[in-house]
């Protein structure tokens, strides 16, 4: 299914949405350098950093899903087999 | 439009909030039994649950006209109790054929863990034996690919479970495809932060189409908007979606998917009484 509006209109409707989202991750970036300790080395900046470093990918057709399986934990196989369950 | 909200905490939410419903087009909700936000201490607490369940809630809803719908289960975050599951799951047939009872739900993982497993496939088991419908609860965060992955296991090894009677509920862009690929229902909840927002429900929706899939508010007692589902109505909108397609997912399809159950009797609000005609 398509999306009944084109690309132009979508930007022109959700540009100010985006740059204030932008704006808010830029900042608590900054937050997070500003305030007291260290956050470098914390497992989730890691995670952060590799989603900020997809969005940038501009043949990404599925940024939302891959976003997600980064901050996902891994599926087993055969977990029933190893719980016997 | 009229719309169904297919899940809805509606017992931790104020008779005020079902007026607010009524008003925004909601004609009727389905509510699965869920965690109070405590671990019940006995199986007489379920029994009074599920008794405020298929009673009050009905009755509440039905001051402003909506229909009231519910499904019974043991959740997953009190599923670590494997004795008091066993003995909340004995007790459920005393509800099970009750006007208005849609089923067993919501069942799911929370954490993941052997014992969830071994309550969520006791249930399993029980809705095969007596032909229920299914909904299920996905994990949230981190867990919910693990999570989504193994309940998908878990059903599908199960032969005499009927795929389209069952619904996932809590789907996102990483596990939706694997849910509607083995032909259950999928739902979206609209919830902040931990969930998935109007627009990306639309997202999903263009990206998958209308079959098989809901959205919900999933209103509960923690951080939820109770009106989430007019939300995606108008994000559908300002998409440039037609009317007919948007009441197919908040409309049609909630009611397609209930209508196979032997315990939904639905009245269209065009039929339901007036005060005048009462």
């Amino acid at each position: 299914m398509s999306v009944p509006i084109s690309a132009p209109e979508l930007l022109s409707r959700d540009f100010l949405e985006v740059r204030a989202k932008i704006l808010e991750l830029a900042a608590c970036l900054d937050r997070f350098q500003r305030a007291a300790g260290s956050v470098e080395g914390d497992p989730r900046m890691r995670r952060i950093a590799e989603g900020l470093h997809l969005l940038q990918s501009a043949d990404q057709p599925d940024r939302a899903e891959q976003v997600q399986l980064i901050f996902s934990l891994p599926y087993e196989e055969g977990w029933r087999g190893k719980w016997n369950v | 439009m009229y719309y169904i909200d297919p899940h809805i905490h509606m017992v931790s939410r104020t008779t005020d909030d079902y007026e607010t419903l009524a008003k925004m087009g909601c004609v009727a909700m389905s509510e699965p039994a869920f965690w109070a936000g405590f671990d019940r201490g006995s199986v007489d607490g379920f029994r009074d649950y599920f008794r405020q369940l298929t009673s009050f809630e009905p009755k509440r809803a039905g001051w402003y006209h909506m229909q009231h719908f519910t499904w019974m289960c043991i959740n997953a975050k009190e599923a670590e109790n494997v004795k008091l599951s066993r003995e909340v799951i004995a007790m459920m047939p005393e509800f099970l054929d009750m006007p208005g009872v849609l089923g067993i739900g919501e069942i799911g993982l929370n954490k993941n863990t052997k014992n969830e497993s071994i309550v969520f496939l006791e249930h399993l088991d029980l809705a095969a034996k007596r032909s229920e419908q299914i909904l299920i609860h996905t994990p949230h965060l981190e867990d919910k690919l693990k999570g989504t992955r193994m309940i998908v296991d878990m059903l599908c090894d199960d032969r005499r479970l009927d795929h389209s009677r069952v619904l996932v509920d809590h789907v996102e862009e990483h596990t939706i495809r694997g849910v509607l690929e083995e032909g259950f229902w999928a739902g979206m909840t609209l919830y902040p932060v931990s969930k998935c927002t109007p627009e990306r429900a639309v997202d999903m929706i263009e990206l998958y189409g209308p079959e098989r899939l809901m959205v919900n508010s999933a209103g509960d007692w923690g951080p939820s908007k109770p009106t989430a589902v007019p939300d995606f109505i108008m994000a559908m909108r300002r998409r440039g979606h037609p009317e007919s397609l948007i009441r197919k997912i908040v409309y049609e399809n909630p009611l397609e998917f209930f209508s196979q159950s032997r315990n939904f009797q639905f009245t269209p609000p065009e039929g339901l009484p007036t005060a005048a005609a009462k």
